[in-house]
């Protein structure tokens, strides 16, 4: 009875549904991607769309036409606006205890971050590091913008 | 001598050159909780925002503005939406948890059924929908039973959504037997509330 009724309402949806391989050293996934998005990951330059998944030290770039939205294993979101560098230097998370460590560095562009498990298990273990400022994180919801000093200031 | 003459020319030079312009800035959360973002700056200053629309921003000399509305940035979810419109149209949606009981076995009760058709349309609106099933008993039977049991109920939704076209590798199913009760009981207890399956949509 419940499995009928599942396939009539999802058979229309499930085309739009991306298979993704799990990997032990996935830290995240792209959730959300418009325009030019990619992943730089030990030299290479990666395309990147809804369901790639995300590594730690990998770097996501957005093109002047780009957003990308990211959902990491410990439920924390992060989403980069247009022309944005976003690094993620390093991530750790035990699913049991929800410890971990969670540095990311934003050299240009803009950033929102919806906090998760690390930051409300440990406040502080999660850090944004802008050009001028690093972040530490209780859990919260923000938004940054860094200035990568190549425009003239006309904020 | 020479040190010095040089360290007093890096400083004269990181001091002229044009502060770079770093926003901060803290929203409310659903519901209208507001947390904190504890800002250091490279000059090793340091401020707590903990306001909804508190900001601070890195080149003014006042750098940490602390109180909502005061000009380091924008100060309401209007203005903030002008400045990081698209990162904030780029959030992923909300990871959910939902849950499900079992009336024995691995037969749904009928109040989840319901359930079922939110974990559809929280699935429907995840093109790239991760799953986490972890199924759950009550006390009655030894540990074995009821690590095979809750297992099998996990994997019977797992069935139900693979059924619905989630690719299997975005689903992952666990069994945690009788070890996390959400209503704690002695042993041998029939609980319904125990008998449970606990999915993350993310």
């Amino acid at each position: 009875m419940v499995r009928s009724i599942s396939c009539c309402i999802l058979s229309a949806f499930a085309a739009f549904l991306v298979p993704v391989i799990a990997n032990a050293n996935d830290v995240g996934q792209i959730k959300t991607a418009k325009g030019a998005v990619h992943v730089e990951r030990a030299g290479q330059k990666l395309s990147a769309t809804v369901g790639t998944k995300i590594q730690q030290s990998d770097t996501v770039v957005t093109g002047a036409d780009g957003s990308v939205g990211i959902t990491f294993v410990d439920n924390s979101l992060l989403s980069a606006g247009p022309n944005s560098t976003l690094a993620i230097d390093r991530y750790a998370f035990d699913p049991t205890t929800h410890a971990g460590a969670f540095d990311s560095r934003l050299s240009r562009g803009t950033l929102s971050v919806v906090s998760g498990k690390i930051a409300r298990q440990t406040p502080g273990a999660m850090t944004v590091k802008t050009p001028a400022a690093i972040l530490g994180v209780r859990s919260t919801e923000f938004v940054v913008r860094a200035d990568d000093g190549a425009r003239p200031d006309t904020r | 001598m020479r040190v010095a003459l040089m360290l007093a020319a890096v400083a004269l030079t990181a001091g002229c050159a044009t502060p770079r312009n770093d926003l901060v800035v803290v929203l409310p959360e659903e519901g209208g909780k507001v947390g904190a973002v504890v800002v250091t700056d490279d000059q090793k200053r340091q401020t707590t925002l903990d306001k909804a629309y508190a900001s601070a921003r890195t080149d003014s000399p006042d750098m940490f503005d602390r109180s909502p509305g005061m000009k380091a940035g924008p100060s309401s979810a209007e203005e903030v939406k002008k400045s990081f419109g698209p990162a904030l149209a780029a959030r992923p949606a909300r990871p959910v948890s939902l849950v499900l009981y079992f009336t024995e076995g691995s037969t749904l009760s009928d109040e989840s059924k319901a359930v079922v058709d939110r974990m559809f349309a929280e699935i429907a609106k995840r093109p790239a929908a991760e799953i986490t099933v972890i199924g759950h008993t009550d006390t009655v039977g030894n540990d074995a039973f009821n690590d095979k049991l809750s297992l099998e109920r996990a994997q019977a939704v797992r069935e139900i959504l693979i059924g619905m076209g989630v690719p299997a590798p975005n689903i992952s199913a666990a069994g945690r037997g009788r070890r996390e009760l959400l209503v704690p009981t002695g042993d041998n207890v029939n609980e319904p509330r125990n008998r449970r399956v606990e999915l993350s949509v993310r």
